[in-house]
């Protein structure tokens, strides 16, 4: 309240924290320990499987190294069947086209809910967060109902049954409604940061709105943006599931690597398909993070004193309206398409209501829900405590090679789960790390792949809180495991509610990451589903989908009211007669 | 003794001295290019029971120091002895030592009794024993009533006795500050710093205490260690400290000081000094201990409170006065004196005379007060 009449402390005390070094670590062993365990299992699950799928596809027949068959690959065309080269632009127009559409929608709905005063912010809000949680396959499966041969538009309303929605047109629709939350996600935090003030500047300087956009607002948010797009362009590289089921003859690299292992045994080109794959992700993805984020210029400044009127201009805030309005609109019809299509007998041809899919799915269905329930609950406390564990240990610790087990920890989020999922196969397919047919390299993958969610919120909590707390923790006596349980993981409470949620909704819905994994006992209820697309029973599929989301959502809740119950503050003390009689009995 | 008092010496069992020999701390700057001393060849012995202030301005390693000896940062050289063990080896949580924090560093998610019971809890005693300590320091520290509350539910002022207990309450051997007033404001520090010298002081527990303040170093102390730049300027009790200051940097940062450049002469062998100033000779009958050569140039230093200023023509140092703030305890003038800027404080300013900027003066100066610098 006062500050300026005090004189100057001294700057924070951040910095002196990079003086500590090896001497210090050695004398706490726990903390040597945990250090040494975090980078054996990222060993182990993160970069063996890496090398194991380089070295698939890059060794001869003789054993030596060659890069011969990339080319190969590249160059030649398969006489008459498209080529992989064009399966690679295929991919890459793929990537790009979602990439601008999800960005814009995200920019839309971000700019909406951060600058304006339109009405039903928080639910548009609501409505870009929900799909990060959504099953995969809901939207294809739509799109299936609406536009495909059977489809409730096309051939029920216009007549037309020999429309073709599977394709480039159907995947741009479905991936960027798919991936336009993460977009979303990152403007948000960006235009979020953007202060209020340096738009009323160029305002009170006499700007039109539009012009402020355009030299103000925009070019403050361009960091954000080209984020943005190479998040996203990462996610639709990645995609296997839309791909497979309405990619139709449109191929890309995630399905063309799969078909490849799988119909032809063809390990090598599947390999080298996965490297094609991972070239670019990876790419993106350190550029993303180590290049881009230091450019962007979010001007800190102290919290503003007064509330801002925001954008409220009718002009503006309507026509931003009804396009939020429709991208929901949009959102609600395909998911209530498939909610609609659990109910009835056959799509397109018998519209009465049934629970005969449902009863499907919790019968011949059910041990694959179990599984996936299992191991997903099973992965999210590992994932979200040992995200926890690798933020702390990269943010507050130093040791050498810390930056490596950042790198390699986050890394895990750019590899494409078809990618993991070979590396996976073929690195615990023998002794010493037979692991192939056990739940264990199922958990092992949900864990790995999860992690990186954890790490970042976790990391970014941790830069917030003053390193001081943790210091009193320990100059009470406390070791570094004892700080961790009492101090580091209550405090951080909300980072690793939303690392849990995270990790487990990702175990219950990936496909690719694990379509190499399941075994007849582990099979998983996201591969049944892909199963009943492959035979196209997709009432069955939607009522397991929709069996799928309930789960999620009461999972959520689960994880919620544990979370709470554990690390949630309670006023603890004992009563006041309680210490009365404690002083009165020490009297003695 | 009070009965209060012997209670509260239970607090402080087994308090030890603490010495730092030939402390260094070498920091990789950030570029990871070339290095910095933050703490350069540092001797210090704090005596049982004794609180010793280390000051200076930011960047002089004073925070570096106390971090060394709470076991945060390890010295690059040198050895830091608690009590009669090395603690070379010992990580921050095995020292039996104390810190409070400037942002205090409370639990923000456990309520004020588990704060304060924390480090108890973490040693295991048995939870009579526990619920005894806590009770006991939390109703010493006028926080009974408190224990359910949340940190962000109490006052800053409260929230620093929070910190306090909290540190007090394991019993410590040495009680470590880190600037732990800063975060207050300017009537709620002074009254503070008073409390807690007295605990200091009822406890008897071996303390350091880092800040930047002089005035809250001066009040605190028994001891005073002024630092610049990681080396140890001058220690001692703040009297010796205010008034015989060792250079010219220790003069201006505690409290303030003119310097006047004049020339040796010589020296008695009663002590006392002759320099020349301005060709006028002076004799210094209480110089300090600071060794000048003959022939070399000095510096005289003396506080702005011995100066007194009269009327001009009568015998003394004639000076116009520049400039005039009134405090309300004093005024402050600034005289000009040749080329020198002189500045004199006059206390009590309603029994005195004022004068006005542009007035001719002469300044009064004892000489017994002028202490015998080097020029740097």
């Amino acid at each position: 309240m006062t500050a300026t009449a005090l004189p100057a402390a001294d700057p924070p005390k951040l910095k002196m924290k990079q003086g500590n070094n090896l001497a210090m670590l050695i004398r706490q062993p726990v903390l040597l320990v945990t250090i040494l365990l975090v980078f054996a299992v990222l060993f182990i699950f993160v970069v063996l499987p890496m090398i194991t799928v380089f070295q698939l596809s890059f060794t001869t027949e003789e054993g030596g190294f060659s890069i011969q068959p990339l080319i190969d690959i590249l160059t030649s065309d398969k006489g008459g069947y498209p080529s992989y080269r064009a399966t690679f632009w295929n991919s890459m127009l793929l990537g790009v086209i979602v990439a601008i559409c999800a960005t814009a929608v995200g920019y839309l709905f971000a700019f909406a809910t951060t600058r304006t005063e339109m009405r039903g912010k928080r639910f548009f809000d609501l409505v870009a967060t929900l799909p990060i949680i959504s099953p995969p396959f809901v939207l294809s499966l739509s799109i299936i109902f609406l536009f495909g041969k059977q489809g409730m538009i096309t051939n029920g309303m216009f007549g037309i049954d020999d429309f073709e929605v599977k394709g480039l047109g159907g995947l741009v629709l479905v991936q960027s409604l798919s991936f336009f939350p993460v977009a979303y996600l990152t403007l948000r935090g960006i235009l979020e940061s953007i202060d209020d003030s340096v738009e009323d500047a160029a305002f009170s300087m006499g700007a039109s709105r539009g012009h402020i956009f355009r030299t103000v607002t925009l070019p403050l948010s361009l960091p954000g943006i080209i984020s943005a797009v190479l998040l996203v362009f990462i996610q639709s590289l990645e995609d296997f599931s839309n791909p497979a089921v309405i990619g139709g003859g449109y191929s890309t690299l995630a399905v063309e690597a799969y078909r490849v292992i799988t119909g032809m045994n063809d390990t090598i080109t599947g390999g080298m398909l996965a490297i094609i794959l991972l070239l670019p992700t990876v790419a993106a993805y350190l550029f993303q993070k180590y290049w881009l984020r230091k450019k962007s210029f979010v001007t800190v400044s102290g919290k503003p004193t007064q509330v801002r009127r925001k954008l409220h201009e009718k002009h503006i805030v309507y026509p931003l309206f009804a396009a939020c309005a429709i991208v929901t609109a949009l959102v609600f019809m395909f998911y209530g398409t498939v909610l609609f299509g659990a109910f009835v007998k056959v799509w397109g041809i018998n519209y009465e209501f049934t629970l005969e899919h449902f009863a499907y799915v919790f019968t011949l269905g059910a041990d694959a829900l179990l599984n996936s329930v299992e191991l997903a609950a099973i992965s999210a406390p590992i994932g979200g405590v040992l995200g926890m564990v690798i933020a702390y240990l990269t943010v507050r610790q130093r040791f050498p090679g810390r930056k490596l087990m950042a790198i390699s920890s986050m890394l895990t989020f750019a590899i494409p789960g078809i990618v993991a999922s070979i590396g996976f196969m073929y690195t615990f397919n023998h002794q010493p790390l037979l692991l192939q047919g056990t739940a264990i390299i199922l958990v092992a993958m949900f864990t790995f792949r999860n992690i990186p969610v954890a790490i970042e919120s976790g990391t970014t909590t941790l830069l917030s809180i003053d390193p001081c707390i943790e210091e009193a923790s320990t100059i009470s006596g406390a070791d570094t495991g004892y700080t961790f349980r009492r101090v580091i993981l209550p405090m951080r409470r909300n980072a690793f509610f939303s690392g849990l949620v995270y990790s487990f909704v990702r175990a219950m819905t990936a496909v690719s990451a694990i379509i190499f994994l399941i075994s007849p006992k582990w099979s998983l209820a996201t591969s049944k589903v892909f199963a009943l697309f492959e035979s196209s029973k997709f009432s069955e599929a939607a009522a397991f989908v929709m069996v799928l989301i309930v789960i999620i959502f009461i999972a959520i809740g689960v994880i919620q009211t544990i979370v709470n119950i554990l690390l949630k503050p309670k006023a603890k003390a004992p009563e006041a007669a309680e210490i009365k009689l404690a002083l009165s009995e020490g009297e003695k | 003794m009070s009965t209060e008092t012997q209670d509260l010496r239970a607090f402080s069992g087994q308090s030890s001295s603490v010495v730092l020999d030939q402390i260094t701390k070498v920091f990789p700057t950030p570029e990871g290019m070339g290095e910095t001393t933050a703490v350069n060849h540092i001797d210090l012995e704090i005596a049982d029971g004794e609180m010793v202030t280390l000051l200076g301005p930011s960047g002089c390693g004073k925070t570096t120091t106390l971090r060394m000896i709470a076991g945060f940062e390890y010295p690059s050289s040198g050895s830091i002895m608690i009590g009669d063990r090395d603690v070379a080896n010992v990580p921050p949580n095995k020292r039996g030592i104390s810190m409070v924090f400037q942002s205090y560093a409370l639990f923000p998610h456990l309520s004020i009794w588990e704060n304060v019971a924390y480090g108890l809890k973490v040693k295991k005693l048995p939870k009579e024993e526990m619920i005894a300590r806590t009770g006991k320091i939390m109703k010493l520290m006028a926080l009974d009533g408190y224990e359910k509350r949340f940190p962000n539910q109490l006052s800053g002022g409260q929230q620093q006795r929070v910190a306090l207990a909290r540190a007090v309450v394991i019993e410590p051997s040495v009680l470590l500050f880190d600037e732990p007033l800063s975060n207050l404001d300017a009537k709620l520090r002074e009254r503070m710093r008073d409390e807690l010298r007295a605990l200091q002081k009822r406890l008897g527990i071996t303390s350091l205490y880092v800040t930047h303040d002089q005035a809250e170093a001066m009040a605190i102390s028994d001891r005073v260690v002024i630092m610049k730049d990681g080396n140890l300027m001058q220690v001692g009790t703040p009297q010796e400290i205010y008034e015989y200051p060792t250079s010219k940097f220790v003069a201006n940062f505690i409290g303030k000081a003119n310097f006047i450049d004049g020339q040796m002469l010589g020296k008695d062998s009663d002590g006392t000094a002759h320099v020349t100033v301005g060709g006028r000779s002076l004799s210094l009958a209480n110089p300090g201990g600071i060794e000048v050569a003959v022939g070399q140039p000095c510096a005289l230093a003396f506080r702005p409170e011995s100066v007194k200023l009269d009327d001009p023509g009568l015998d003394g140092i004639p000076g116009k006065v520049t400039r005039v703030t009134y405090f309300g305890d004093k005024i402050e003038y600034e005289a000009a004196y040749g080329e020198h800027t002189v500045v004199i404080e006059v206390y009590n300013p309603q029994l005195a005379k004022h004068y006005r900027e542009g007035d001719e003066v002469t300044m009064i100066l004892d000489l017994a007060t002028v202490r015998l610098l080097q020029q740097d």
